[in-house]
């Protein structure tokens, strides 16, 4: 199983630059000045790059760890939490 | 032990009935949207109006991760029972406030400048809300009665909405629409109906004491200097935070907002179901699904937390298309037509009801022996409507009403929505409250949930009419966003996260 953590780990790191490859590239191809739907509004596209880029590196973060065995054994305690 | 029972359902009143009234102050913005961007947003462009409603909407979630830290660090400071009663003053005065703010006509851009401010802090509030009730009643909780006990907390989000949805459908249901929507008119009563409820709240809060391992952490000069640098610059408090965020909360998020919100929205803008059928269908189905966030919680005491909150995000992702599918299917007006001639359910009248020569529309009340009617509206342009191609006609369905079976159903689909909210949403606030360290609970536990349900799930909504934009053809194209995230996080949780029950939260 803790393999299975590790590799998956690496799906993380590489799904984060993923889904914002496709946040930026759904942007470029639906902004339209002279179209009237929500999905043309750059300000809309503005709002969700922002919000979804710094979640993307927390998931970037969360595989590295999950790749160096940060998640291997979960703390039993607060205690070990804090060490 | 007959004390320490009164006083734990004390604590626990105390903190489900404010957490009630700040859900249902945060919710009676977002169901009011479309008469609140006539009011409050330049006329002449009812889209643009809308639309910054729900961006307004969707900045009252964005903004609610500050509110996580912003009190979450303070409760982490100066304790829990100032910090939310805190909250609960600064959204109860501005849910009350918007109520007063004049319209777009009377003081022009100040009106939306002050509406999206007051949401802003509604938002900030609601951030700091929760985390504060859920830590609150679990640092009361005797051990092996912790996810019960906090589950009252998580039913409250579910009878806020109750309570929004009855209060405003109540309010609609006794005047005429254009009283309803005029500039000071009946929109405006849930609003103010808030400060009563704040005002009671408050009270009882007021007598309320501090939590009692916050009381001893303090005591002892233990409590954390910095809560920002400990929960989120300290590696192993941190990998437990994302952990927290992408396998269990993310998903929780999407299950909820799809079971409650977008099902909504979906039977009304999408099956066109007509406003009194569309809201008591829900009414019906959170009254009989929310005694099951205490059994959840209940039983993630017995048998842990995690699997329950897996399975409620598997059934989601297995049988959401299959079921709003079904409200499609139901409610297709072309179908009762077609199967009118047959079954049982044949028309007894179609009668033209109203016609507007302008623009050539026409409207057809349809009605059946089975109890089903709609209102067929045909527009035709003879060259002077913009919306339509000259020489051209469509033809749309308003004001579905359900045959009583279809009725019950549709009951029963979204009582099944509501069941996997129960799932999902019950045991979390003990899974979360056992993952962190009591000096820094409150700031730890808040910014993954208010992510997971004010990002991930605040969205739905709103990327599910982005979708289906982008791809008009499949008219449930808007689910494959909760569906993929829900399955993202079914994943991390199933690998990673263990089914273990913290006994001690004392530490």
């Amino acid at each position: 199983m803790n393999s299975l953590k590790k590799y998956l780990g690496i799906i993380w790191l590489l799904l984060a630059p993923v889904i914002f490859y496709f946040l930026v590239a759904g942007a470029i191809q639906n902004i339209d000045s002279a179209g009237k739907k929500d999905i043309n509004n750059p300000v809309i596209w503005i709002i969700i790059i922002s919000i979804f880029t710094p979640i993307a590196i927390g998931l970037m973060i969360f595989g590295w760890y999950a790749l160096k065995g940060e998640y291997d054994y979960l703390p039993d305690s607060s205690k070990e939490i804090e060490d | 032990m007959q004390n320490q029972t009164k006083g734990i359902w004390k604590v626990i009143t105390a903190s489900s009935v404010g957490t009630m009234i700040e859900w249902y102050d945060f919710y009676i913005f977002g169901m009011l949207a479309k008469t609140i961007s006539t009011q409050f947003f330049p006329e002449g462009n009812p889209t643009a109006a809308l639309l910054s409603t729900l961006a307004i909407f969707a900045a009252g979630f964005i903004v609610r991760p500050f509110g996580a830290l912003v009190f979450g660090r303070l409760g982490d400071l100066i304790g829990r029972k100032y910090t939310f009663l805190l909250t609960l003053i600064l959204m109860g005065g501005s849910t009350f406030l918007i109520g007063l703010v004049p319209g777009y006509k009377s003081i022009g851009i100040a009106a939306p400048v002050l509406v999206l401010l007051l949401r802003l802090i509604q938002g900030l509030a609601l951030g700091g809300e929760y985390g504060g009730a859920a830590t609150y009643v679990a640092e009361h909780a005797p051990p092996g009665k912790r996810g019960y006990y906090t589950s009252w907390i998580q039913t409250t989000a579910t009878l806020g909405l109750f309570t929004a949805l009855a209060v405003i459908m109540l309010v609609k249901l006794n005047m005429p629409d254009a009283d309803f929507n005029a500039e000071w008119g009946g929109w405006r009563y849930p609003f103010w109906i808030s400060i009563l409820l704040v005002i009671i709240s408050i009270y009882i809060r007021l007598k309320m004491k501090e939590s009692p391992m916050f009381s001893r952490l303090k005591m002892e000069g233990k409590t954390s200097t910095n809560p920002l640098k400990e929960s989120f610059r300290h590696k192993g408090n941190f990998k437990m935070v994302l952990l927290a965020l992408f396998g269990a909360v993310m998903g929780q998020g999407v299950i909820w907002y799809t079971g409650q919100f977008y099902a909504q929205n979906f039977l009304e803008t999408k099956c066109n179901i007509e406003f009194e059928q569309s809201r008591t269908i829900m009414l019906w189905a959170i009254a009989f699904a929310t005694p099951f966030f205490l059994f959840f919680g209940w039983l993630s005491d017995k048998i842990g937390r995690k699997w329950i909150m897996m399975l409620g995000m598997l059934l989601g992702i297995l049988t959401y298309r299959p079921i709003f599918n079904t409200f499609l299917k139901d409610t297709d007006a072309n179908e009762w037509i077609k199967q009118g001639t047959s079954n049982n359910g044949y028309i007894t009248q179609a009668k033209p009801i109203a016609s507007a020569d302008s623009f050539k529309i026409t409207e057809i009340q349809y009605d059946f022996t089975d109890g089903k009617k709609f209102i067929e509206v045909l527009k035709y342009n003879p060259g002077i409507n913009k919306g339509i191609p000259d020489g051209q006609s469509v033809i749309e369905f308003k004001n579905k009403h359900l045959s009583s079976d279809v009725y019950w159903k549709f009951v029963a689909l979204i009582f099944l929505l509501i069941l996997y909210v129960t799932m999902v949403y019950g045991p979390i606030a003990a899974f979360l409250v056992e993952l962190f360290p009591t000096k820094i609970r409150y700031t730890s536990m808040s910014l993954p949930y208010h992510i997971g349900n004010g990002v991930f799930g605040g969205l739905v909504p709103f990327i599910g009419l982005l979708l289906t934009t982008a791809y008009p053809k499949d008219p449930l194209v808007g689910l494959w966003y909760p569906i993929s995230v829900a399955a993202l996080c079914f994943i991390i949780g199933t690998i990673y996260l263990n089914n273990k029950i913290d006994k001690e939260v004392n530490d």
